[in-house]
Formats: C-alpha cells, sequence, structure tokens
C-alpha cells in the first residue's frame, strides 16, 4: 500500500508492503531518514521519538498505514535551534544515540512549559533512555535550552 | 604495514610477550615512509587489484564499492558536513613552530618527516573540529554537531546500493547436540540470497579475544542459548527473519551445567588465580566478619544495538563496523574468513556506546561471509532482544570473604573465595579473573592474604567486558566487609577506611608497590606529615566539607521512592547514608604488551583554515562516546600550537590503538598522539612548512607490567591506579522495599583534568552504570535461558532514578602519564554500587549481601 504523509515539511510517499510496518522502518528503511534512532523497537527509550501531528510518539510503536496525511516531525524538523546547540555546549551529547529522541522530547516540553523545573525535565524525559550521561548533563541543557528560548523570539 | 614488526600477540596473554621496557614513547622509523593517510593505496585498491584509477579517484571522496550510498529523501538537502560551520573570526596566530618547553624530549629521530609537496587528500569522512581547545578546556566534541542533527551514521544507519540483510539464527537451547540442519526450506523463499551453517565458515571455525574456542556457528553443538546456528541472506530484514524461522534444525537436547560453583568442581573453569601473601591462618584477628555475597549479571546495554556492513571488493572485503577495536577484530576475523588480513579493511563506523559490549565480535565474521558467498554488500542489525544474547555481559560473582582486623579497626588478614561465571566461552573471563584477585581487597593496607578466584566454564550467557571489568564485583564485597567490620567495632564508615589506606609506598596484596602519585600542590597538607601520603585518605578527608544534602521539607511525590506510582505520602520511608570505595586498574595488566600508533601530519592549509597549519590525525581509536575524537584535537592543538584538526577515518590503515577500553585511550592513544606531535614539533623547527608536509607517526607504550605468579599471584601486574569514593544517600520505603537514591556525592582522583566536560560526564554516566546495578539491573537466567531480554523487563536508570551528583574531582598526578592523568571512565562504576547499597544497609539495618538490591530482599523476612 502506499502511504503519503508530510515529514519534517515535505510531502514524502512511501510504499508499504506489511500492513504492521512501523514508521519508524519507513522513515530508516525505505525513506533513508536515519536521524530517528532504533534501540528497541518496543517503545521503551525513546530513542526513535518523533512529533505525529504534534504529539511526542515512539515511531516504531506507530504503524505507518496509521500516518495517512498526517504530519511527522523528527529530529531534523521538531526541533529548534537553540535546543540543539545547548545539547552541544552542555555535554549533553556523548555517544549521541539517544539525542534524536531525546532531542524531540525536550522540544515537545519547552513548547508546553518554557521555564521547566528539574522535576518538570525528569518527568517529561523519563521515557528517554540515556546509558551514557547520568543525566546530569541533558537536565543542564534543557535548562540551557529554556533560556535560549526565552531569548529568542518565537 | 604500519604494525610493529614483532607479532602482535593475542589481548592480555599472560606471559606470552616479551616485556622489554620501552621508553615512553618510542621512534618508529619503520613507519616513518608509510603512505600518507588519505592515499587509496590500502588493503582495499590492493585487493581489487588496481591502482587508483585517477587522480580524483585518488584524491576525491570515497569512491567505488565502499562509498556509503544513503537514499536521499525528497526536498532534503545533502546531510551536512561533519564540520563545526562557525569559525570564529580571531586574530589569527603566527605561523610558525611553538619553541618546545623547556622540559620537552630532544628529538626522538631524524628522519621522522614524510615530506611531499603535494598536499594529502582528505576522506570524505574526515572529522573537521572547530578551532579552539586545548588541554584542560572543553571545547564543543567535533561530533556533536552531526549527532543533534542527526545526521552522524551510526552503524546502523548505513545503506549500500544493492544491500543485502543478513540475519541469525540462535539456538533455543542452552546445552545440545545439532543432529542435523536443513536449510532447504528457507532457501526457497524468493529473495533469500543465502543460508549459511557451520560447514560453510571458509577459514577457522573458531575465534576469541584471547583464546579462539567460540564456534562461527556452531558445529554440532551449542552451549549456550542464543549460539548462532545459521545465518541469512536476504532482500530485507522482515524476509531474513522470516527465512531463518524456516530453517529446520534437529536439536538433541542436553542437561546443561548452570552452576559456576558445581563446575569449578569439576574442574570447568577458564583460570584459575589464586593470591597469597604472609600467613593468614595464624594471624590474630580481634574481630572477624565471613559474609557471602553475590553480583547478578549485568549487562552493558549500549543504546545503538549491534551492526555493520559487509562490502565484497572481488577478493577482499571491507567492514563497516562500529568496534571498541578494529584491529583486534581483524585479527580474529580474517582467520576465520581464510582470508590475508591484508585483504580486509576495516573502517570504524558511528558507535553507539560500548561498555565492553563491542569487544567482543558480533556482526563481523556473519556479514562479511555473507558478503562473500553472495557477492554483495550485507548489513547485518540485532534487534533489542538479539543484542542481549549477541555480546557478552559483566560476569555474575559469588564470593565468600573473611576479614579480620585488630580492636582498632587495621586489617589484619582478608581470605576470599571468589567464583566469577565466565559462561559457555572464554571471551575475556582469564583477565576478568586477574583483576578480580589481584584487586581482591581494594586499596587497603593488609599483611595476610589468601585470595582464590575462579572464571567458571557453564552453559550460561558468555560473560565478558563491561566498564569496570572484574573489580567491579570484587568491590561490592570489600567494601560490604569494611563497613561489617565498621559496625563491628562501632567506628565511623569514613573512619575504618582511614586507618587501612593504603599509601604510597605500601604494597598491595600482589606486592606491587604504591608509586606513582604527586599529591596537588594545592591540596591541604596532611596534618600527619611523619605519615606517608595516602591517596584514598586524601580522597576521604574531602568529605569533611561535602555535608550530607537534608531531608528537604516540602518534597514532591516524585522525589519519594516509588514516584508517581503514589506509593507514599513520606510514611514508612527512611533515610540512609553510605559509602564506597574503588580501586581500578588502568590499561592492560599482566604483562600484555599495551600500545598505540599515531600518526600526526601538519601542513598549510587552504584558504578554509585561513592558511595556517592543519593538523592531520590519524589513529585507529574508537570514539564510543567518550569524547576520545575531541581529546586528540586538544592534544595537538596544545603540543604544536595550531588552531585547525582534522581527525581521519578510524581504520586499519594506521597501527592497532588497542581498545577503547580499561579507561585506557587518554593514556595510551592520547600519549601516541602527544608523542607523534612532539615529533611533529621538533622537526618543525627547522623546517618551512611552505616547502611540503610534516608527518610522524609513534607508537606509545606504557612501562612493563608483569604476569602473576600463578601460584602466589605475585607480580607488579598493574600500570596505573585510579581511586574513586562515593557517598550515597537514599530514602527507602521499609514497607514496599522501595529505594530512591537522593543524592551521589563522587569524589575522584583523575591525575589532571583533560577536558573537565567530559571528565564529568564520564564520571556521571559510570555513576549510573553502578547505580543500576545497585538497584535494578540483572540478566536474569533459569536453566541458562535468558529470561528478560528486552528494555521491558531489564531495567537500566532512567532520568527520575538518577538523582543529582555532586562531583569533587582531585588531581594528584601520575608522573609516568601523559599530562599526568589517570583514567577517569571505569572507577566510578566500581564505588558507586556498594555506596548505593550501604545507604540502604543504614536505612534498614538489613545485611544485603547481594546486587541488585530488590524490593523483597527488603521486605520478605527469610528464615534463618
Amino acid at each position: 500500500m502506499k502511504v503519503t504523509m508530510r515529514v519534517d515539511g515535505a510531502d514524502v510517499a512511501a510504499e508499504i508492503d506489511r500492513p504492521g510496518e512501523s514508521l519508524l522502518a519507513t522513515l530508516r528503511d525505505r525513506l533513508g531518514r536515519t536521524g530517528s534512532k532504533n534501540a528497541c523497537e518496543q517503545g521503551e527509550c525513546g530513542s526513535c521519538t518523533v512529533l505525529l501531528d504534534g504529539a511526542p510518539v515512539c515511531s516504531c510503536l506507530v504503524a505507518t498505514a496509521q500516518c495517512e496525511g498526517r504530519d511527522v516531525k523528527t529530529v531534523v524538523g521538531a526541533v529548534p535551534r537553540p535546543v540543539r546547540d545547548a545539547f552541544v555546549q552542555c555535554g549533553a551529547v556523548q555517544c549521541g544515540f539517544c539525542t534524536p529522541g531525546l532531542l524531540v522530547s525536550v522540544a515537545d516540553l519547552l513548547g508546553r512549559n518554557g521555564d521547566p523545573s528539574d522535576l518538570d525535565i525528569r518527568e517529561a524525559l523519563a521515557g528517554n533512555l540515556c546509558r551514557c550521561t547520568g543525566y546530569e548533563k541533558i537536565i543542564d541543557a534543557v535548562h540551557t535550552a529554556a533560556a535560549g528560548l526565552a531569548g529568542e523570539p518565537r | 604495514m604500519p604494525e610493529p614488526a614483532t607479532p602482535t600477540p593475542p589481548p592480555w596473554a599472560a606471559g606470552g610477550v616479551g616485556h622489554t621496557p620501552a621508553p615512553a614513547a618510542r621512534p618508529d622509523a619503520a613507519h616513518e615512509h608509510a603512505a600518507p593517510p588519505a592515499a587509496d593505496t590500502g588493503p582495499r585498491s590492493s585487493a581489487t587489484g588496481a591502482g587508483p584509477r585517477n587522480a580524483a579517484a585518488h584524491s576525491g571522496p570515497r569512491s567505488g564499492a565502499d562509498a556509503p550510498h544513503r537514499p536521499q529523501p525528497p526536498g532534503e538537502p545533502a546531510a551536512a558536513p561533519r564540520t563545526g560551520a562557525e569559525l570564529p573570526q580571531e586574530p589569527r596566530p603566527p605561523i610558525g613552530p611553538p619553541s618546545p618547553p623547556a622540559s620537552a624530549a630532544p628529538t626522538l629521530d631524524g628522519e621522522a618527516a614524510y615530506r611531499t609537496r603535494t598536499s594529502a587528500a582528505v576522506p570524505a569522512n574526515a572529522v573537521t573540529a572547530r578551532p579552539d581547545g586545548t588541554v584542560g578546556q572543553s571545547p564543543i566534541r567535533p561530533d556533536a554537531e552531526a549527532k543533534v542533527n542527526g545526521t552522524f551514521d551510526y552503524a546502523s544507519d548505513l545503506a549500500f546500493d544493492g544491500m543485502l540483510w543478513g540475519h541469525t539464527l540462535r539456538s533455543p537451547h542452552p546445552r545440545a547436540l545439532i543432529r542435523s540442519i536443513d536449510t532447504g526450506p528457507a532457501l526457497a523463499l524468493p529473495g533469500v540470497a543465502a543460508v549459511l551453517t557451520a560447514a560453510d565458515v571458509p577459514g577457522k571455525l573458531h575465534y576469541g579475544l584471547i583464546e579462539a574456542d567460540q564456534p562461527v556457528l556452531a558445529p554440532g553443538e551449542v552451549n549456550y542459548q542464543g549460539e548462532p546456528v545459521a545465518i541469512v541472506a536476504a532482500e530485507t530484514l522482515d524476509l531474513a527473519r522470516r527465512a531463518a524461522e524456516r530453517i529446520a534444525v534437529d536439536y538433541e537436547p542436553l542437561e546443561p551445567q548452570c552452576d559456576p560453583s558445581e563446575a569449578v568442581e569439576a574442574g570447568a573453569y577458564f583460570r584459575y588465580q589464586p593470591v597469597r601473601v604472609g600467613d593468614p591462618d595464624t594471624a590474630e584477628a580481634a574481630v572477624v566478619v565471613t559474609r557471602e555475597y553475590e553480583v547478578g549479571m549485568q549487562d552493558q546495554a549500549p543504546l545503538g544495538p549491534e551492526s555493520g556492513v559487509a562490502v565484497p571488493t572481488g577478493g577482499g572485503l571491507v567492514l563497516h563496523v562500529a568496534t571498541q577495536w578494529l584491529h583486534s577484530d581483524l585479527e580474529q576475523i580474517a582467520p576465520c574468513l581464510g582470508l590475508e588480513p591484508e585483504r580486509i579493511h576495516l573502517e570504524m563506523a558511528g558507535i553507539g556506546g560500548a561498555f565492553g559490549a563491542r569487544e567482543d565480535l558480533s556482526v563481523q565474521i556473519h556479514m562479511a561471509m555473507l558478503a562473500l558467498r553472495t557477492g554483495r554488500p550485507v548489513k547485518m542489525m540485532y534487534d533489542r532482544a538479539e543484542s542481549f544474547l549477541g555480546h557478552v555481559h559483566r560476569h555474575p560473582a559469588r564470593m565468600r570473604y573473611e576479614h579480620g582486623a585488630d580492636a582498632d579497626g587495621h586489617l589484619v588478614y582478608v581470605k576470599a573465595h571468589i567464583v566469577l561465571d565466565g559462561g559457555a566461552y572464554a571471551s575475556t573471563t582469564e583477565a576478568v579473573v586477574g583483576n578480580a584477585a589481584s584487586l581482591a581487597v581494594g586499596p587497603y593496607r593488609v599483611e595476610h592474604a589468601s585470595i582464590d578466584a575462579w572464571g567458571a566454564r557453564t552453559n550460561n550467557p558468555p560473560c565478558g567486558a563491561m566498564r569496570g571489568f572484574g573489580a567491579v564485583q570484587t568491590c561490592f564485597a570489600y567494601e560490604s566487609q569494611m563497613d561489617a567490620l565498621a559496625d563491628a567495632l562501632d567506628l565511623d564508615p569514613l573512619e575504618i577506611r582511614r586507618r587501612n589506606a593504603i599509601a604510597r609506598g605500601d604494597q598491595l596484596i600482589t606486592g606491587q608497590v604504591i608509586d606513582a602519585y604527586e599529591p596537588d600542590p594545592a591540596a591541604p597538607a596532611d596534618p600527619d606529615r611523619a605519615r606517608p601520603f595516602s591517596p584514598l585518605a586524601d580522597l576521604l578527608d574531602r568529605f569533611t566539607d561535602l555535608p550530607v544534602p537534608p531531608v528537604p521539607a516540602d518534597r514532591d511525590i516524585v522525589e519519594l521512592p516509588g514516584g508517581t506510582g503514589n506509593t507514599t505520602h513520606g510514611e514508612g520511608v527512611r533515610r540512609g547514608v553510605g559509602y564506597g570505595v574503588g580501586l581500578k586498574n588502568i590499561c592492560y595488566s599482566e604483562g600484555f604488551d599495551d600500545y598505540s600508533t599515531a600518526r600526526v601530519r601538519l601542513e598549510l592549509g587552504g584558504p578554509e583554515h585561513d592558511g595556517e597549519p592543519v593538523a592531520y590525525i590519524h589513529t585507529a581509536a574508537a570514539e564510543v562516546g567518550q569524547g576520545h575524537w575531541n581529546l586528540q584535537t586538544q592534544i595537538a592543538r596544545t603540543e604544536l600550537g595550531v588552531r585547525h584538526v582534522v581527525l581521519l577515518p578510524n581504520d586499519t590503515k594506521i597501527g592497532s590503538a588497542g581498545s577503547s577500553s580499561a579507561s585506557r585511550q587518554s593514556y595510551m592513544t592520547g600519549g601516541a598522539v602527544k608523542a607523534a606531535c612532539e615529533a611533529v614539533r621538533d622537526l618543525w623547527q627547522d623546517r618551512d612548512l611552505a616547502d611540503g608536509p610534516i608527518e610522524a607517526t609513534r607508537v606509545f607504550r606504557h612501562r612493563a607490567t608483569k604476569p602473576m605468579d600463578p601460584v602466589t599471584g605475585q607480580g607488579d601486574s598493574h600500570v596505573q591506579l585510579a581511586l574513586c569514593v562515593h557517598r550515597a544517600t537514599v530514602d527507602v520505603d521499609v514497607e514496599l522495599g522501595l529505594v530512591k537514591v537522593v543524592d551521589l556525592t563522587c569524589v575522584q582522583d583523575v591525575g589532571k583534568i583533560l577536558n573537565p566536560v567530559a571528565l564529568e560526564g564520564q564520571i556521571h554516566g559510570g555513576t549510573a552504570q553502578g547505580l543500576g546495578l545497585a538497584v535494578m539491573e540483572e540478566i536474569v537466567t533459569d536453566g541458562g535461558r535468558v529470561k528478560n531480554a528486552s528494555f521491558t523487563d531489564y531495567l537500566i536508570p532512567t532520568i527520575l532514578d538518577m538523582p543529582p551528583m555532586r562531583l569533587r574531582i582531585v588531581e594528584n598526578a601520575d608522573p609516568e602519564a601523559p599530562y599526568g592523568l589517570r583514567g577517569a571512565g571505569e572507577p566510578p562504576t566500581l564505588s558507586s554500587t556498594p555506596a548505593i547499597v550501604a545507604a540502604i544497609r543504614d536505612a534498614t539495618g538489613l545485611p544485603l549481601t547481594r546486587v541488585p538490591v530488590r524490593p523483597e530482599h527488603l521486605t520478605v523476612r527469610r528464615p534463618s
């Protein structure tokens, strides 16, 4: 079947041959958009988080067949520059495999709450596993990103 | 080839290698005239039998079969280059060599330059760093921009034209004979290109890091659940998986040996290592504590799955792999493929974390076999469940410890009986046992010790390298014992450690003398000037001005044990505080010939570099996330005084860098890059870069170590020792057995801070993995079968599980190490586990002799 959707601002069409194919598999293997990472395929690690019509989802748990006509934003299209810069500057990136999913979750959080507390951050990012950082620098980065976004016109 | 003339020994070969003392950096003149780093004259072209096709192919980006092809999404520009885009407009530094520091070693040789008037080509996948940051600073990582943009190519992101997908069929049985395998039904599926079994292995049937005992594909029997039996290549991954299910394997299940203690008694073990010093049987102690401890099987759980692509090149192969040690991979792969190593080129793909899990081979030989058979590129990528079965784990341990002390708490003797479960195949068990035995009492002075350590062979999952490598297990036991002694003598946990803290001039139980410490001159002076400097007492004393955090007045429920589960509003919650000390050996031990190779080339840059000198660095060192690429650029800027640094791809065209493990890359490849830069700098004094580039290759070795005596364990087996101390504060809901770690404060001696941000990241991350082992992480097996091979059932710490972490970083330099550094990645993983368990004991009064501590350990009273 053919599924058309909007990915990071571009209209794309994907021909899928399995009804159960995940949005993550379509993005990565059919569309070559490898920014979203596959680390568990069970919705446990958050590495594949994308915004689906603006809401954060694990793209490994969404069937591509459900995405007809919908808007998908990956790390490429969902994350404001100051959020990426904050991760780079604060040392929140080590191996970086969790980073694309985390960035999407952070973008979602900061879209809802422009000045989150540490606890707000911990709750919002509880679905994104990171094995390298112990999360300290990630919390620093979210605060830095919030300040960066506050300082720029929205 | 830029390899040392001596044959490369197997990793950690105990005593098998010549131990000629070597200067820290030794000239390697044979390497100086090697091909320029980017010239395409390596194994690839020799494998295809053709030289560079033309000048453009010679100097341009990678071309031909091994050039990654990424389908280009419509409407999206090409992937951004891996460069720091913004170059700050700073005044240009003068173009000329910096004066060598007064203490610099004299020029090592006079012919270190590779000189040519033509500029070396830079591969497309070279990494250009932003032009600032010396040793001691925290420049932006050169890989960070691509990682936040989603354009960094991890191994699992690679795609090639005409690529097939590979998949592995694994044994469902922990032990069985294979009566027959019928691949016909799988081959009958349209789109299946190959189905291979042990009968198709082109060369040697076995591989291994130390001992080649692990079958490439099971030849007639399987010895653990998940052992590879057959491999499939097909047009899609889904098809390859379905084809694997159709392979008919007739197994005859056998009774597995799953008890490591019984295995040892039956003589099934990979290594037995005793340590004997003094006479613990006659030593008189006022107080004796005897306990048995258990450590569960921990998984490294890097988020990036095992993955790679094998690309046939006509008689040879290019392997794009995410590994911790390219050259060890090559040495294991080539014999199994029946190919000369020169016909195989390994190129590092982006690594999504490692922590030891990428030290053993996973997809490498399998995808290579499929590529050779089909003549097409073959990609393999494990899913999470397969990853849990497809790499080694941290050895589970059973340890019986007896500590005797005098009435003042000074250790009199230690006896320990340590059984580590190595599982079905050798992997690195031999070296893990050496660490467990030699570090079995930790950083404490004791004259009498009797240690027996085994690495059992069972039908459990194979175990090998994980951050901490044999030192984690005994650390949990000896630190628990120190607390038990403190309890028995009513001593403060810091005080008993202080009284026994090893000092300069003391000996480990192996007889190795504690040396190589230059106390930080800025540190407060020891009031007791008569006593020799104790690197441990120094760290313990730093806690006096790091108070335990108070219990906040108004706590959000998320901050309580159970969190949003709404299990308590504070009732039944008790607070506890505990300490843990870890002692880790840095670099490879026991006589292993541990070295790293670096080539540095300095040339005048083009307009994109403002005509300034550019340093090109070529090593095979794995950037696993720790920040090693960044450190290399910092070293080059420090030693050469240049701003611009380009990192050439990590591959097997340069000599080995050794593994990104044992907290060794800053020391070893950092040392090699430093030595190569120093050589270039010295040559630059007499040359003008306008006349051509200057290049030098250096092989760096640390001081030689010795094997442990097989009977007494005596010997200077370690290079460098590193200490870390944690204090944990926990809240425990004693009714429900739920634990919330509320604070982790760490004091660690790193010798010299090379990059503050990266260092803090290592300590935070290592601490988190120690927390995981303390309260949640364990691969549960039942009769040799893994019961929880998923992130649903194998829990790793989330951001809600991690407390704020306060760090106090100490710089007691090691004068033998580059810049005085001390390896830093592993020690925090040792100490955080016992600190957290000590804190839970403090809160509950329970003995807690097993990690991970589970709710039932806190709430269920066992019949005694």
